[in-house]
């Protein structure tokens, strides 16, 4: 049969499957009856909630504005899928093309889409985590039960690392009017996603708003009262801290233990994908029934020396899950890549967060308008000679630019005079990246390829 | 131009859900002066806005969502289910 007449057919009566239901498991639902897949959609979910959208967690649900359950995502059109929420997919016969779920059921497939996203990284001793008072913030039931003890009125909180998620919770903390302590083992907040030259304002922002923020520093235990309460951190320089609430923004991991042995190339970096969306097996050889998008995928892209990009974007999610389901039920040519810009948001402290492009390829920054001192600029970064990032406070508008002069490796410095360009700002200097191989509260871009003149993973193989 | 949104369909009205692309959004507020029990600017450019506006706020939301400079805002299709018990 010819692959065109074959790919009209899966249009008409194909199988497929989603196991993820949030973002890019429902986007990518959308496409696929949005451009003519009138096969049987299975849309499988380990959460027993419909999809719903997390940004909000963090910010309108920690305010007490939005109850954490009034976050479902609108859909765009009817799916008429069959759903199966609340049951975890545990297993893939790659063969057999059959996904196994938590309560023994066996889903058949054509062709698979695997979006199961990330989890929130524990506190890494167990004992310590299931203290009262310890949280995590990912889920919709993390963010209700974080909202109740906030509104209880805590004495202190303490926020475990100042990557987006830390930093956005002290945040909320702050305009609850709460005590808030911030560890972060770097030497700024963000300093993994934007460098330490904007983490540096950003640490002046947190202490601004009264936040107690502690760089360089690790929380070393957690410690509990005998009803199990937590009652006190202790600290790598020696100190303790009483606090009632800790929130460990230690960053996320991705779900892919489910596919341990499965033979797809998955792991804790999630799972390789080509530009198309297409899985590789371990053999790195690409498969064609199965499809990867959000968090879970990291893919090829060809503006960033063909690096693998894990993203933890909210955009990445729609754009890739919109690719992959095209691309599920086209052939040949008709195939696109996933050649999103990578860009994200964050609001903190009143500040309004943009960047666009890949901030932590960049080897230097140059603050083209604006001031770093006033809370309001847009940055560059440069890497080998050309512009491969910008980041936004408070200068949303512009962000869009900056994404051209990356998609057109536009020169860095760049030449042009910009809006409200200051002298003092004119000159780039280091962007002042942590050393990648150093662990940190996990940034928000993982660069885990390999490019001939840099090498920044050692390979190696497990054993037997 | 007016949006249909879920809950025109045979009478029922429910409440709407709403998601902002806030790569999209470039703060122009025109949401948060249309519809401002929903959408509300948090500091000088950051939106904030409820994900599920009452019945109340219906017609404001449609209008914020034809109103956005950059389309940003996504709402219930007109033939989106309520809920994902349609075809179990």
């Amino acid at each position: 049969m010819p692959a065109d007449t074959a790919a009209r057919e899966f249009r008409r009566q194909g199988r497929v499957v989603v196991v993820g239901a949030s973002l890019a498991g429902l986007r990518a639902a959308e496409t696929l009856r949005e451009e003519g897949f009138t096969g049987s959609l299975t849309m499988i979910g380990d959460e027993p909630h419909d999809p719903y959208d997390r940004p909000p967690l963090s910010k309108q649900v920690l305010l007490g504005r939005t109850a954490a359950d009034d976050t479902e995502l609108p859909r765009r059109r009817r799916l008429d899928a069959r759903w199966r929420l609340g049951v975890a997919a545990t297993g893939l016969d790659l063969a057999d093309r059959r996904v196994r779920l938590a309560d023994g059921e066996e889903v058949e497939f054509d062709r698979l889409l695997i979006a199961t996203g990330a989890r929130a990284r524990p506190w890494f001793r167990e004992s310590e985590a299931a203290l009262d008072g310890v949280f995590v913030l990912r889920t919709a039931d993390d963010a209700s039960r974080l909202d109740r003890k906030l509104a209880a009125g805590p004495r202190r909180v303490l926020v475990v690392g100042a990557g987006f998620t830390g930093s956005e919770i002290a945040s909320a903390c702050r305009e609850r009017g709460l005590e808030v302590t911030v560890a972060e083992r770097g030497p700024a907040p963000l300093v993994g996603a934007l460098g330490g030259v904007v983490g540096a304002v950003a640490a002046r922002l947190q202490r601004e708003h009264g936040v107690d923020l502690r760089c360089g520093i690790t929380v070393t235990s957690l410690e509990g009262d005998m009803a199990g309460r937590l009652r006190r951190a202790h600290l790598s320089d020696g100190t303790a801290l009483d606090v009632d609430v800790a929130v460990i923004g230690l960053g996320a991991m991705r779900n892919t233990k489910w596919l341990a042995g499965s033979g797809l190339a998955a792991g804790p970096r999630g799972i390789a994908c080509d530009a198309g969306c297409r899985a590789f097996d371990v053999h790195g050889i690409v498969t064609d029934d199965v499809f990867v998008a959000g968090d879970v995928a990291r893919s090829p892209h060809p503006l960033f020396g063909y690096q693998f990009l894990s993203l933890e974007h909210w955009g990445n999610a729609v754009a890739q899950a919109e690719v992959a389901a095209h691309n599920m039920i086209s052939s040949g040519l008709e195939r696109r890549p996933h050649l999103w810009v990578p860009a994200f948001w964050s609001a903190q402290f009143g500040v309004n967060i943009k960047s666009v492009g890949v901030p932590p390829m960049g080897e230097e920054i140059v603050v083209t308008q604006g001031a770093l001192g006033e809370n309001r600029f847009v940055a560059a970064y440069g890497y080998q000679g050309r512009v491969i990032a910008a980041v936004a406070f408070d200068q949303a508008r512009w962000i869009d630019f900056y994404r051209r002069l990356i998609e057109s490796a536009a020169p860095f410095p760049p030449v042009f005079a910009g809006v409200d360009r200051r002298p003092e700002g004119a000159r780039p200097v280091p962007a002042d990246f942590p050393d990648p191989s150093l662990p940190t509260h996990g940034p928000t871009v993982t660069l885990s390829g390999y490019s001939p003149s840099e090498r920044r993973l050692q390979f190696t193989p497990a054993r037997a | 131009m007016a949006v249909p949104v879920a809950g025109d369909v045979e009478g029922t009205r429910v409440p709407v859900r709403l998601v902002v692309d806030l790569n999209r959004c470039e703060g122009y507020a025109q949401c948060a002066f249309l519809a401002p029990d929903v959408f509300t600017m948090h500091g000088e450019e950051a939106l904030m806005y409820s994900p599920r506006a009452g019945q109340a706020q219906r017609e404001q939301v449609i209008r914020a969502v034809a109103a956005c400079p950059v389309q940003a805002i996504t709402v219930d299709g007109a033939d989106a289910e309520e809920t994902r018990t349609d075809a179990r």
